[in-house]
């Protein structure tokens, strides 16, 4: 039995081809490393024999394959059994790679499943740190330890990945880095000497805690894919214990939590549809909660039939209390708009997008607030039965809610006023200012301006009405 | 609001996208500085729900003109919106590459003002990325159906993969749920995506050099769930984008319940265990030679949830086992319970040299439990004559025997 030492893949493989030419049998050799292992057995004083040089023979190139990743296992034994495939694979068993249930393949090729596992994962868990430098290049440094002696197998992927970024790799077994040419390989070292925490790390972690959905809680399969040892070197590592812990509480309240409408008007619309069945069904309406704060319900008011339907957002405070549209301060400015563009208001039907007053109590006031989505959602049958009542030749939107729910979400007042557009039943609408925008500006010109611009495209309503 | 900020808003908003693959490229771009695409796809980090972290998954905005029911980001969804300009997206992505947090961008966004320029943001952040600062990583775009042909064209120059929701199975579903997507416009994307990947290939078959053109395909994502749609009809849609398509990936995402969840639709936990089973036999299509057909009946619509779908289809067809390991053609070995398709590419090869035993089998790591009682090897195997016993299915379920109810239970625990 003669015991051999071992510097690297290499020098086995030289080895190896000697021990085979001079057909020495597995029997008769076994491998070591040099390393401290070794010495424990005072293996390394024996002096290694000296062989004769070997011709050099062919071997499944698959066997090299195989052999390159199991060198970098940490099992002693590993050597050993790669000479005995050797052997076996030259001395009368050249299709042996293929058998992969045999013990000694099947060995092998475990340990190389480890090693390519461990590798992977290296290339995942690897997590660089911005160091500062002296010179203009970014450089980057990671600390990370695998479970088998992988960096070697691996330096030339992040070489690839990495060109233009200078970069240092440390393993507790040797170090390497690369600076955009070429690779410097340094000894290892220990947990204490790894780089100090990077500042992305913060958004790093914001990124990783958004991005898990609680509803989906699988720890086991996350555990499996990502062992708690390699956690050390991981910055998000630390929320999990948090995200795992509030997970179904956070799913319960997305589930309570539920917003919008149920069911829409739809379910109190008349099957018969009259002036009179629309009142009747409107009072009953609770469709959305804004029937539960406001005063009444206010449909529109105009001729029925009538050529012009003008479209608002909601009643006011003014409107909830005497149920009417149309009557406070936007009102005014309306009505005189509508004298200036040469409109009667008792020629027009006056109605809004949503039939209820939506408010903020802010002391002793109402403040008008805005409906969301839902509401307009909710209250638009109501809308489109007044149309079906009115057959309006010319519908217009007061402002971009009143817009959006007759000619869809997408639109805009600031691009699209004053432009004749498709409406509901085939009509035509067109879109302008609210006259309460009128009120909300400060600068005089500006006023006067959206004044004039309410007055011009009611007129073209009307023209285009009459025509 | 800061940078931070929005990365909570918008990261939080893609959450429910089940895509994460970033693999399928065929090699890194030339003269990439940052980043490569090489080899199989690197999860570099995983959520406490089991779901890997490859990309770095984000909305460009989540403000959108559109009102799907399902989705969080719909109109009338009171979620809190935020928008990234493009800058900020790309030194998020390069600054999260060079630490190795991630392995490429995956790009979505709600739509804003129309498609054609929703479109185009995303496609000038692929664009920045590669040409000012040689990034070589993966970058997934979501294509937005009804945008022009030459905004899709442009787009898959930069991208690796694009992909097209279909979000639900059929046109009906649609309607209901996302009454402003047409599958129309779906399908013609998809389509438009298809013919210049065929184009691009042709080109360099001729021998021209043809820019790449989304070298790793394209994908689509549909949410199971939140409709009555069986699993059959889910089928079949996927069988016609594989094959008319030829889609490399669809993605199946239970319907989750969503903050802000729309009234319309009932609250309640995704049907995870129903995902899983979508994910085994969309398997069995692509990899094991199996129709949608053959594993629905007339009466069984929908997948079976205590058992996985092979095993399924071989209890309805007992007649056809046992398989003899040593003898049967490649088809039928693929459909033994328990056995992979790598185990079978195994089988054969080792086949050629000696026969194999019940030892051997179980060396190959097949699940032996499943795969015994359907399985003929050269020694005695005495699961056989389980075969015609009553209980074949209670012995070869999973080691847990999970029973329907444990089934409900893990769809509400997720643990599968």
């Amino acid at each position: 039995m003669q015991s051999r030492h071992v510097e690297s893949f290499e020098d086995w493989r030289n080895q190896a081809r000697q021990l085979i030419a001079a057909e020495i049998s597995p029997r008769e050799v076994c491998f070591r490393e040099n390393s401290s292992q070794a010495e424990l057995f005072g293996a390394t004083n024996t002096p290694q024999e000296k062989l004769p040089a070997a011709r050099p023979f062919r071997v499944d190139r698959k066997f090299m394959q195989l052999a390159d990743r199991v060198v970098c296992h940490r099992d002693v034994d590993r050597y050993d059994l790669l000479y005995r495939i050797l052997w076996r694979l030259t001395h009368g068993e050249p299709k042996l790679m293929q058998v992969t249930v045999d013990d000694d393949i099947y060995r092998a090729s475990m340990m190389e499943k480890a090693v390519r596992r461990d590798a992977h994962k290296m290339k995942a868990f690897v997590r660089f740190c911005q160091v500062e430098t002296e010179s203009d290049r970014e450089k980057y440094v990671a600390w990370h330890e695998p479970d088998h002696k992988v960096l070697r197998l691996i330096a030339p992927f992040f070489a690839r990945r990495f060109r233009g970024m200078d970069w240092t790799i440390l393993t507790p077994d040797e170090s390497v880095s690369w600076d955009g040419k070429q690779f410097a390989w340094g000894p290892g070292v220990p947990m204490s000497q790894r780089p100090r925490a990077d500042s992305l790390e913060e958004l790093w972690k914001t990124y990783y805690a958004s991005i898990f959905n609680p509803a989906r809680l699988k720890t086991k399969a996350m555990k499996a894919e990502m062992p708690v040892r390699y956690w050390k070197t991981l910055p998000e590592a630390e929320l999990i214990d948090d995200l795992i812990r509030k997970a179904n509480t956070r799913t319960e309240s997305m589930i309570s939590h539920r917003e919008g409408v149920a069911f829409t008007a739809e379910r109190y619309l008349p099957e018969d549809l009259t002036v009179e069945s629309f009142q009747a069904g409107l009072a009953q309406c609770d469709a959305c909660s804004l029937c539960e704060h406001a005063t009444q319900v206010i449909a529109g008011e105009g001729p029925v039939p009538s050529r012009l339907v003008l479209v608002g957002e909601q009643p006011g405070d003014q409107e909830d209390l005497v149920g009417r549209p149309f009557i406070g301060p936007a009102g005014q400015i309306l009505n005189q708009a509508l004298q200036d563009a040469g409109i009667r208001r008792d020629e027009v039907y006056l109605t809004n997008a949503v039939k209820h007053f939506k408010f903020e109590e802010r002391g002793k006031q109402r403040l008008h607030k805005r409906p969301n989505v839902s509401e307009v959602t909710a209250c638009h049958p109501w809308l489109q039965a007044e149309f079906l009542l009115t057959v309006p030749r010319v519908v217009v939107c007061l402002g971009s809610t009143a817009a959006q729910a007759v000619l869809g979400r997408g639109f805009k007042i600031q691009t699209s006023r004053g432009q004749f557009f498709s409406g509901p039943h085939d009509c035509e609408a067109i879109a302008t200012y609210h006259p309460s925008a009128a009120l909300r500006v400060r600068d005089v010109k500006r006023k006067e301006e959206i004044i004039r611009h309410l007055t011009e495209d009611l007129r073209r309503a009307a023209e285009k009405a009459k025509a | 609001m800061d940078t931070r900020q929005k990365l909570e808003i918008l990261a939080d908003a893609a959450k429910y996208d089940a895509s994460c693959a970033s693999s399928g490229s065929k090699q890194t771009r030339r003269g990439s500085q940052i980043g490569s695409t090489e080899g199989m796809g690197i999860c570099h980090s995983y959520t406490p729900d089991g779901r890997c972290v490859s990309l770095l998954k984000i909305l460009l905005t989540n403000y959108c003109i559109f009102d799907c029911t399902f989705c969080v980001n719909r109109v009338s969804s009171d979620t809190p919106r935020a928008r990234f300009s493009v800058d900020e997206v790309v030194q998020l992505t390069l600054q999260f590459y060079k630490r190795n947090y991630i392995e490429g961008l995956f790009l979505s966004s709600g739509i804003i003002q129309n498609a054609d320029y929703t479109m185009q943001q995303l496609t000038m952040v692929a664009k920045k990325l590669r040409s000012e600062h040689q990034y070589g990583g993966y970058i997934h775009l979501k294509t937005i159906p009804g945008c022009s042909d030459e905004l899709i064209h442009e787009a898959g120059r930069w991208a690796d993969r694009l992909s097209v929701n279909i979000e639900l199975p059929t046109q009906n579903d649609l309607k209901q749920l996302a009454p402003e997507k047409d599958s129309t416009q779906i399908v013609t994307a998809m389509d438009t995506v298809k013919t210049r990947i065929d184009e691009t290939k042709a080109d360099k078959k001729q021998g021209f050099k043809a820019p790449s053109y989304a070298p790793a395909g394209q994908s689509t994502q549909l949410i199971v769930g939140a409709t009555e749609t069986p699993d059959a009809t889910i089928l079949q849609t996927v069988t016609s984008l594989y094959q008319d398509q030829r889609l490399r990936r669809v993605y199946y995402s239970a319907y989750s319940p969503i903050p802000h969840a729309d009234a319309r639709l009932p609250g309640m936990a995704p049907p995870l265990v129903r995902e899983h089973r979508l994910y085994q036999a969309d398997w069995l299509l692509r990899f094991y030679g199996f129709s949608a057909d053959e594993l629905f009946s007339p009466q069984q619509q929908n997948l079976p949830l205590d058992i996985d779908p092979k095993l399924a289809w071989t209890l309805a067809n007992r007649d056809r086992f046992p398989v003899d390991i040593n003898r049967a053609d490649r088809e039928m070995l693929l459909r033994i319970p328990g056995i992979g398709s790598r185990s079978v590419g195994r089988i054969l090869q080792i086949r050629k040299h000696r026969s194999l035993s019940v030892a051997d089998l179980k060396k190959l790591r097949v699940a032996w439990k499943r795969a015994a009682p359907f399985v003929i090897t050269t020694d005695a195997n005495p699961s056989l004559k389980l075969l015609d016993s009553l209980q074949l299915k209670q012995k070869t379920s999973t080691e847990r025997q999970l029973s329907l109810f444990d089934a409900i239970d893990s769809a509400r625990s997720g643990e599968v």
